[in-house]
């Protein structure tokens, strides 16, 4: 088999399929050992106004090496288009990346998106020259017009944020898989290694974690465990598995049995 | 005077720039971005901009998130 082609987003290029979350972790150690333990290259961080009665605290951004890793901001908590675009702009001014996780929540119990506001927002964003990665549903519509307006990669949800469900709906996102000419993040909902495994053996692009590694008894080891699910699933796609078939196909000669 | 920093009142001397108040809040100007008045600030510039009463300011950060 031939190498794989590297995850292609705008202008940036990555090696791991993996992209992890930054949230939830006990202290920065954590979050660095997670990281090096999931080989992911990108990291998505939040923005958010500083504690101006307790300023003085270690920044996330000093405890990663931004040498290698690609930070993606996300503009979480947003719940209007106006929100999302004023976080992004200010993520964008901190010089560090022009990528930007497009989210805008509409609903508070199942944190899913609105999709009319993440859609009005990604074509805002795009036109200013944004890397747009919209969190959405698996809905291929809306992910059709998301990528008419100029999103560089989409990230359905594989189940709602931090449910750890895994794939709910396999049938939406092979027609997501099938029609979208730009990557596919499955974002969302991942519980497990298996989970992250299955939409790699789908043809999913990349997966996108937080809570599933974070939330995890032992993150270092599930962050490993991550990382070699997505490569489990990610070759077995390209090797191509076999049809599922009702009956048996035996595996031995049905020649030569001794009777 | 008063400005109105991250959404709460905050008491400034006349005069104050935004550099002055980064290092009032021992804030690292490379990792925040100022916003005043609704205008992002350019980060080589935002330091010498002036403060007056009633401005708002937003002073945020990257934060761990998903």
């Amino acid at each position: 088999m031939t190498d794989d082609t590297p995850l292609q987003i705008g202008d940036h290029t990555f090696h791991s399929r993996l992209i992890i979350g930054s949230g939830k972790y006990k202290d920065f150690a954590e979050t660095r050992a997670a990281l090096d333990a999931s080989g992911a290259e990108m990291i998505t961080v939040a923005v958010r106004r500083v504690n101006i009665t307790d300023p003085a605290k270690e920044n996330l951004l000093d405890a990663l090496d931004l040498e290698r890793t690609t930070i993606l901001p996300n503009t979480a908590g947003c719940t209007t288009a106006d929100e999302c675009v004023r976080t992004a702009r200010l993520a964008r001014a901190a010089g560090i990346t022009d990528l930007v996780k497009v989210e805008v929540i509409g609903d508070p119990k199942t944190l899913y998106p609105d999709t009319a506001a993440t859609l009005e927002a990604t074509e805002i964003l795009a036109k200013e020259g944004f890397t747009c990665l919209p969190y959405t549903t698996d809905d291929p519509v809306v992910a059709q017009r998301l990528v008419d307006a100029g999103a560089a990669a989409i990230m359905p949800l594989a189940a709602p944020i931090g449910s750890g469900l895994g794939v709910c709906n396999p049938y939406t996102l092979r027609i997501l898989l099938e029609i979208l000419t730009v990557p596919v993040i499955v974002d969302a909902g991942v519980g497990t290694a298996s989970d992250a495994t299955v939409v790699m053996e789908m043809g999913a692009d990349g997966v996108l974690m937080n809570t599933a590694i974070a939330g995890a008894e032992d993150p270092i080891a599930m962050a490993r465990a991550m990382k070699l699910g997505v490569e489990a699933g990610r070759l077995a796609y390209r090797a191509g598995r076999i049809p599922k078939k009702l009956y048996a196909t035996a595996s031995s000669p049905l020649e030569g049995v001794v009777r | 005077m008063h400005i109105t920093l991250n959404g709460e009142p905050y008491p400034v001397n006349p005069g104050t720039t935004v550099g002055d108040l980064l290092a009032l809040l021992a804030l690292d100007p490379e990792r925040v971005v100022v916003e005043h008045n609704r205008a992002i600030l350019d980060r080589t510039t935002a330091p010498a901009q002036p403060l007056a009463d009633g401005d708002e300011v937003e002073i945020v950060t990257m934060v761990g998130g998903g």
